[in-house]
């Protein structure tokens, strides 16, 4: 049955940095390629050169604006694919098995041929991590391209997720969350990752790490100020320290 | 009952093949790995044993699948059969396209080479086809570089020689504080993405100077939300307070740069303002040990900084003491600045504090032993880790030559260049501007120019004027109203074609430039002026020639079209010979090649110039016997030799004894090797030449055995730069070389030998009652200009482009996301859908750039969103400055190297009721590749 | 939430079939014949159409068996189940009924019992759902019981019973609407927690990721008609309660009977329609929207 597994062997998923994202897409169209070239029926385009092109995606970057009580608005690009929750409830909601994690790493993958697209797992999603493909009729989400990280036919270096391998900035992490030793793990822990609307219970496994203080300097102009300590005001004055610096030289 | 997993296939198969090639989805050149199933493109990443991006790929280049099976790709050579603009074209073969351009260009060439002109856009071989022009015989040559970023790469050679992007860039293993400066995200995207990603790893900060919060800046630690146009100012703001508090790197400029250079400073002199040199020509210098006059280069001195000579009268300071009386003046204050540049003064003055802390209180140091050019030897690698980049963001100004000037010499004052964690070089370059050629516009008919159009003057003498003094070139580059244009100027050509001015033209011939659409401003103009009739109902443009190879806005408008390759089934170097790939730790070219044959009758467009040249019997083409001396570009590839031994690729070339790189005779297996090499050559610096590079013998002599120098030329960084104070010395009427009056006095201010602001002209000649606010464009990183609309999965992603406004502006004329407003500029007008953005310049409104499309364009449909919704803002922006007192008008562009001035553009904000698509709406045209599929579901493998 | 055609369809007709169906297997004294094959030949079909129906939104209705094999996890499974085993059971029953003239009561309150299960499970569905608050509450299996029992009632013609429950299935569905309003707010989730960046200051949605519109806008994020929403309750509980109570209450006639039925089923149809056109799904707070 579709009951979600007690624990899973490993807990496989991704750190997103916040702090580093330039919001550039580029794993959105990576995991577009390579999704479309495999795991299952290719994410499909409708009317992709009309008026209304419509398509299949499973990662989207989103772009938030948060303006601080006294402070400049800042900007900030986020990516956004499936969660691959501990208590996913997308998997329980499917009445055919087709959707389910894996004990083994916890993935939460949909089996296409089981799948008969009545939408009610993306219903059961708070994250939007879920789109019925309007040609195939069955449902697409994020697979951590399990058809990679085990692949033999790939060098082991490529073995991770399209998105992960292609984010220039490096701003996507993959790894083993079950591991407290694990590049995710650590990072998660350094940089306080977030969970997404945690209140929902789903327990995601995907962190963010959230974006550093910015703008901070605007206060710390005491602090910074020694280092512009004036050697003289004018061009004159100037001229004689410059002299007397070069001797020390 | 339990719950069995299906099986699952973990290990499908991937590709029968990768075949490893250049990525073209932007100007990047990126490494990329075509996965390939049954013989066609299944999959692309990046590659990651290449230089430029080591694995990662940008949204473009892992969409160029979709680009490369775009529909809107031609199909055959097409001849005009409808109107001009109109789109109506019936299909030819290449011999008949062939025997129409020979026509029109055979004759041409015998009489008067200089009517043609011929322009590239976003050209990746301009060495090819800047040297067919020239076998051509005519002097109408340019790439597309005046209308992107000629003033960075400008300023960068006059200062440093060199600049950003292809020229160097950020020490990223070692930089602690990185500054970048108004940059369009595909300018060198992965490798700052890379190199963002990497320093923020390491916990050093970003400092982002841009009045808009996207991309790099929305990642940046400081944000200062500069008012556009007022970068210069900023920066020497910073210059003022560095050198009040005697945070400059005394060391550095002594030795590295002419701040010790003598200056004659007398008013009265002939030489006022110029370097004192020896007989020889050599800058002089006091040696600080043995306080005698020598030159710069003389061995084993430490030139004085505080040099001052009285000689014949004359008194002559170190251009030190030049600098320290403009920068310390209050003009240049923070507080001074700061109201119009934006930014509160002591945030200023933080900055600056920043800076100057890491650059001196955390110095990178390598244990690396190097000579320098006097003989010296230093144990350590000393340098000071603050890395600026920018881009257009301040180069599109018409102050943005002195603006760039003024970024290259803050760096060179903290001894940031070439220097541990600042900016560094990458071969070819460094390379002084008196290593470059100069410009050449000697015509003869039915021969070749006298020399390579493009270069750097030195001074009045090398202008391309005729002895009358009117331009030599139909785009007036080189010329006294903007002597330094060594890009030449693309955004010209056609308005000075049109108005005959400096004289008519016979044929256009352009080659992947949308100049019908978003490469033009003044859009509408320019498409009137291509399909204007004259008295005699002749196109005042008699013929046109064009090559892309998809149906873009300017195919409708061309007579012929020459229908070029998509970028995966071509030949192509990026090379030595243009704008390589290097990193600053090697050289490194690269090719592109046919991973997939083309299944249309279409051809490279550089095969299609040779076979051209050829027919045209140009010299450089053809052999003695008259036959065509290359097949295709392939051939002139491995075979073409610039100079002995040297050619278009660097790599596997033949020495006498095997293989070798740099200099050597062409080999016949150098591409077949190339691509079992994936597709480039990387040549590493000795670890002791990789920093210091102008001074530093080990990579002169690097340099010279790879034939980027006949000579090692080691030279020093012109904080003051001496051909520019030679113009301004004309405009006071001094020498042979004189401007018209009207451009005295314009000369005069805006050639100043060290970095000045002035105010952007539009600003000046507009009311800045009726037009407040500035107005700027950037590009989306998953769009490269027009082509990414055409692109299925990119188009999804920015398929329309709002103008965005900030908040203040929003509340001010009471509008909300999705209202329309009238954008109106002292040219024209455009009516628009609006979004709020908080994170912007209160004073500036922008959109994306070159989202907006010409119904019927790029096999689109007519209602795409790209065309009801979209826009350009190109309409607002006139290759011309309104009409001053005196009749003339400028050229609104860098009055000293002619760069387009996109960004001074003024604008007023009309909130308006939504009309039924976005204004000025254009006629479609019809599309010669008819329109894409409605559904796609692509999938290669079975 | 999109309105999609097939689901409300299959929730109305399906609810008040189901409805029918209880009245008849609970009758006491069942009529058989003639008029017995009407009323369950009426319920068999606004049940079947409805099941029937619901099979339209499904990508692959060709697997649709592939549906009864989750029963222990998946409320949609269960669904199924009942459904299916409801209808068997009916059908024996009125086949006996019917055709062999034989009253097996048991079956009868067997299958009442299933339709009831099957309508139960069908307002689990949606009631699981924590994504979409306004369904997320113990009110929903509560309305949609009562609306199919009083729908059943009505069209069982059991009028003091049709009277009662259609004036509690009022009250029920007014409660839901207006006391509806508050309960994404009272979920908790905001573009803050969606985001993680609620902490740091007021969050507002840029750029989305996309121009065009995509299966989650077109399915989860529907706002068309949204300021009729008032407008549209009042008819809903005006047609579907109000009225029919106004009829029922004054002894009607055939003809009259069969008005309060169809204002009835209009009124369950609105009812419906706002049920999903009005249902925020909380990933709209990734796209800003509600």
């Amino acid at each position: 049955m579709t009951s979600l597994p007690q624990t899973t062997h490993r807990k496989l998923g991704l750190v997103i940095d916040l702090d580093t994202c330039v919001g550039c897409h580029a794993c959105v169209i990576a995991c577009k390629g390579w999704n479309t070239e495999n795991y299952g029926a290719p994410l499909s385009d409708q009317d992709p050169y009309g008026a209304d092109p419509v398509g299949t995606f499973l990662n989207r970057v989103h772009s938030y604006e948060v303006q601080p009580a006294a402070a400049p608005a800042q900007l900030v690009h986020f990516p956004k694919s499936c969660l691959h929750c501990d208590d996913a409830p997308c998997v329980t909601v499917c009445p055919t098995g087709a959707s389910y994690k894996r004990v083994e790493d916890g993935i939460v993958l949909v089996n296409e041929s089981d799948c008969i697209g009545c939408g009610l797992c993306a219903w059961s999603c708070p994250y939007g991590a879920r789109e019925l493909d309007a040609a195939e009729g069955v449902m697409k989400k994020c697979t951590l391209c399990v058809d990679r990280i085990y692949n033999e036919n790939l060098p082991e270096e490529d073995r991770e997720p399209a998105c992960v391998r292609t984010c220039p900035a490096g701003a996507r992490h993959f790894g083993d969350f079950a591991d407290p030793d694990s590049n995710v793990s650590k990072l998660s822990a350094e940089r306080g990752g977030m969970d997404l609307m945690p209140e929902l219970g789903t327990k995601p496994v995907n962190k963010y790490l959230p974006p550093k203080p910015k703008d901070t300097w605007e206060g710390e102009v005491d602090v910074l100020a020694p280092w512009l300590e004036p050697v003289a005001t004018e061009a004159t004055g100037f001229l004689g320290w410059l002299d007397k610096a070069l001797e020390k030289i | 009952m339990t719950f069995q997993p299906p099986e699952l296939d973990t290990s499908p198969k991937v590709s029968d093949e990768i075949r490893k090639t250049t990525c073209y989805m932007c100007a990047c050149r990126c490494g990329i790995d075509v996965h390939m199933k049954d013989g066609k493109v299944a999959y692309i990443e990046g590659n990651r044993d290449h230089p430029v991006n080591k694995g990662v790929l940008c949204a473009k280049g892992s969409a160029g699948i979709m680009q490369h099976n775009a529909p809107s790709r031609l199909r055959a050579p097409l001849k005009r059969v409808g109107p001009r603009g109109s789109g109506e074209f019936e299909e030819i073969s290449w011999d008949e396209a062939f025997e129409i351009a020979a026509s029109k260009l055979a004759p041409l060439r015998a009489k008067s080479p200089e009517k043609l002109a011929f322009f590239t856009g976003r050209d990746q071989s301009q060495s090819l086809t800047s040297f067919w022009a020239q076998s051509f015989g005519t002097p109408n040559y340019a790439a597309h570089g005046g209308f992107c970023s000629v003033n960075m790469a400008t300023a960068g050679i006059y200062t440093m020689g060199g600049a950003f992007w292809e020229f160097g860039q950020p020490d990223w293993e070692h930089t602690k504080l990185f500054m970048i400066f108004g940059v369009a995200e595909d300018h060198d995207s992965n490798p700052i993405k890379m190199g963002i990603g990497k320093i923020k790893a390491r916990g050093a900060k970003v400092i982002g100077v841009n009045p808009i919060r996207s991309g790099y800046n929305a990642v940046a630690d400081e944000w200062v939300g500069i008012t556009p146009g007022t970068d210069g100012l900023f920066i020497l703001a910073m210059v003022h307070e560095l050198l009040k508090a005697g945070r400059i790197d005394l060391d550095y400029l002594a030795r590295y740069t002419n701040a010790p250079v003598l200056l004659d400073c007398d008013p009265k002199s002939e030489d006022f303002g110029m370097f004192l040199r020896s007989d020889d020509g050599k800058p002089l210098v006091i040696d600080r040990k043995t306080k005698e006059l020598v030159a710069f280069d003389t061995p084993g001195i430490m030139p004085d900084l505080t040099g001052h000579i009285r000689r014949a009268g004359v008194t002559h300071h170190a251009v030190m003491h030049q600098m320290a009386e403009k920068y310390l003046d209050p003009q240049y204050a923070p507080e001074a600045v700061a109201e119009r540049c934006g930014i509160p003064a002591a945030r200023i003055r933080a900055l600056a504090a920043e800076v100057a802390r890491v650059a001196f209180e955390e110095p990178v140091v390598l244990d690396r032993e190097w000579t320098d050019f006097r003989g010296e030897t230093h144990k350590q690698m000393v340098g000071r880790p603050v890395a600026f980049h920018s881009m257009r963001g301040i180069s599109a100004h018409s102050n943005g030559f002195q603006t760039c000037r003024a970024l290259h010499v803050l760096q060179i004052l903290l001894g940031a260049v070439e220097t541990p964690g600042g900016f560094r070089f990458k071969p070819p370059y460094p390379k002084p501007v008196e290593a470059h050629p100069k410009p050449h516009c000697g015509v003869t008919p039915g021969a070749p120019l006298d020399g390579p159009h493009l270069g750097f003057v030195q001074g009045p003498e090398d202008l391309a004027l005729k002895p009358d003094g009117s331009p030599v070139r139909i785009d007036k580059a080189f010329t006294w109203e903007n002597p330094m244009s060594a890009h030449g100027m693309m955004h010209m050509v056609i308005a000075n074609a049109h108005a005959g001015d400096p004289y008519k033209i016979d044929t256009l011939f352009l080659y992947m430039a949308n100049m019908a659409w978003n490469s033009s401003m003044n859009t509408s103009g320019v498409m009137k002026m291509l399909t204007d009739k004259d008295e005699n109902g002749d196109y005042v443009i008699p013929n046109i020639i064009y090559s892309d190879a998809y149906s873009s806005e300017m195919v409708a408008y061309a007579d012929l079209i020459l229908p070029d390759t998509t970028y995966l089934e071509r030949h192509d170097c990026i090379s030595m010979l243009d704008r390589p790939i290097s990193e600053p730790d090697g050289a490194a070219d690269a090719i592109r090649w046919p991973v997939v044959e083309p299944d249309r009758d279409v051809r490279g467009f550089q095969s299609a110039l040779i076979q051209l040249g050829a027919k045209l019997g140009l010299p450089h083409f053809t052999n003695e016997d008259g036959s065509a001396k290359y097949a295709d570009y392939a051939d002139y590839i491995v075979n073409h030799e610039r100079k002995p031994g040297i050619g278009p690729l660097a790599g596997w070339r033949m020495g006498e004894e095997g293989l070798t790189t740099g200099r050597g005779a062409p080999n016949a297996a150098q591409l077949k090797t190339y691509i079992e090499n994936g597709g480039f050559s990387v040549t590493h610096i000795p670890k002791e030449a990789a920093y210091f590079k102008p001074w530093n013998m080990g990579y002169q002599d690097w340099a010279v055995g790879m034939g980027f120098y006949d000579a090692p030329a080691p030279y020093i960084f012109q904080l003051y730069s001496e051909p520019v104070r030679k113009f301004q010395r004309a405009a006071e009427g001094i020498g042979e070389h004189q401007p018209p009056d009207h451009l005295r006095d314009r000369l005069k201010k805006v050639m100043d030998p060290l970095p000045i602001w002035y105010e952007p002209f539009e600003g000046t000649m507009v009311d800045p009652d009726r037009y407040p606010v500035h107005a700027l464009t950037q590009r989306p990183m998953a769009m490269y200009h027009s082509w990414g609309s055409q692109n299925a999965w990119l188009r999804q992603l920015h398929g329309r482009n709002p103008l965005y406004l900030p908040t203040k502006l929003m509340r001010e004329h009471n509008l909300s996301d999705g209202d329309w407003a009238r954008v109106s500029s002292a040219h024209g007008e455009i009516i628009v859908p609006v979004m709020e953005m908080a994170a912007l310049n209160e004073n500036t409104v922008w959109t994306w750039n070159a989202i907006g499309k010409r119904k019927g364009a790029w096999a689109l449909d007519k209602d795409a969103p790209e065309a009801t919704d979209g826009f350009l803002l190109n309409h607002l922006i006139n290759e011309l400055l309104p009409p001053r007192g005196d009749g003339q008008r400028w050229a609104n562009s860098d009055p000293i190297t002619g760069q387009a001035a996109w960004f001074d553009l003024k604008v007023r904000i009309e909130k308006t009721n939504a009309p039924t698509e976005s204004q000025p709406s254009k006629a479609p045209q019809k599309s010669p590749v008819g329109q894409g599929p409605k559904e796609l579901r692509w999938k290669v493998g079975k | 939430m999109h309105p999609a055609p097939s689901i409300i369809a299959f929730t109305t007709l399906s609810g008040l079939g189901l409805g029918l169906l209880f009245w008849l297997g609970i009758d006491p004294d069942p009529s058989g014949g003639w008029v017995g094959f009407t009323f369950f030949t009426l319920a068999f079909g606004m049940t079947g159409i409805g099941l029937a129906a619901s099979t339209f939104h499904l990508g692959h209705p060709e697997r649709a068996l592939k549906a009864f094999s989750q029963w222990q996890s998946s409320w949609l499974s269960r669904e199924a189940w009942a459904a299916a085993s409801a209808m068997l059971v009916m059908g024996l029953y009125a086949f006996c009924l019917i055709v062999l003239g034989v009253h097996v009561a048991v079956l009868g309150w067997l299958g009442a019992l299933l339709c009831m299960a099957t309508v139960g499970t069908t307002s689990m569905i949606y009631a699981q759902l924590k994504t979409i608050p306004r369904w997320h509450h113990w009110s929903t299996p509560v309305l949609f019981f009562a609306l199919s029992l009083g729908g059943g009632a009505l069209l069982a013609g059991k009028i003091s019973m049709a009277i009662f429950l259609i004036a509690l299935a009022g009250g029920v569905q007014a409660y839901w609407f207006w006391q509806g309003d508050l309960r994404f707010g009272d979920a908790g989730a905001t573009i803050g927690t969606a985001t993680g960046l609620g902490d740091r200051g007021s969050v507002r949605a840029f750029e989305p990721p996309h121009t065009g519109t995509n299966y989650l806008l077109k399915e989860f994020v529907y706002v068309v008609g949204r300021k009729h929403g008032d407008k549209l309750r009042l008819i809903s509980l005006g047609l579907m309660t109000v009225l029919p109570l106004m009829i029922l209450l004054t002894n009607p006639h055939h003809l009259m009977a069969i008005i309060a039925v169809l204002s009835h089923v209009t009124g369950v149809v609105v009812s419906r329609w706002l049920f999903f056109a009005q249902a925020e799904h909380v990933v709209g707070l990734y796209y800003g929207k509600r």
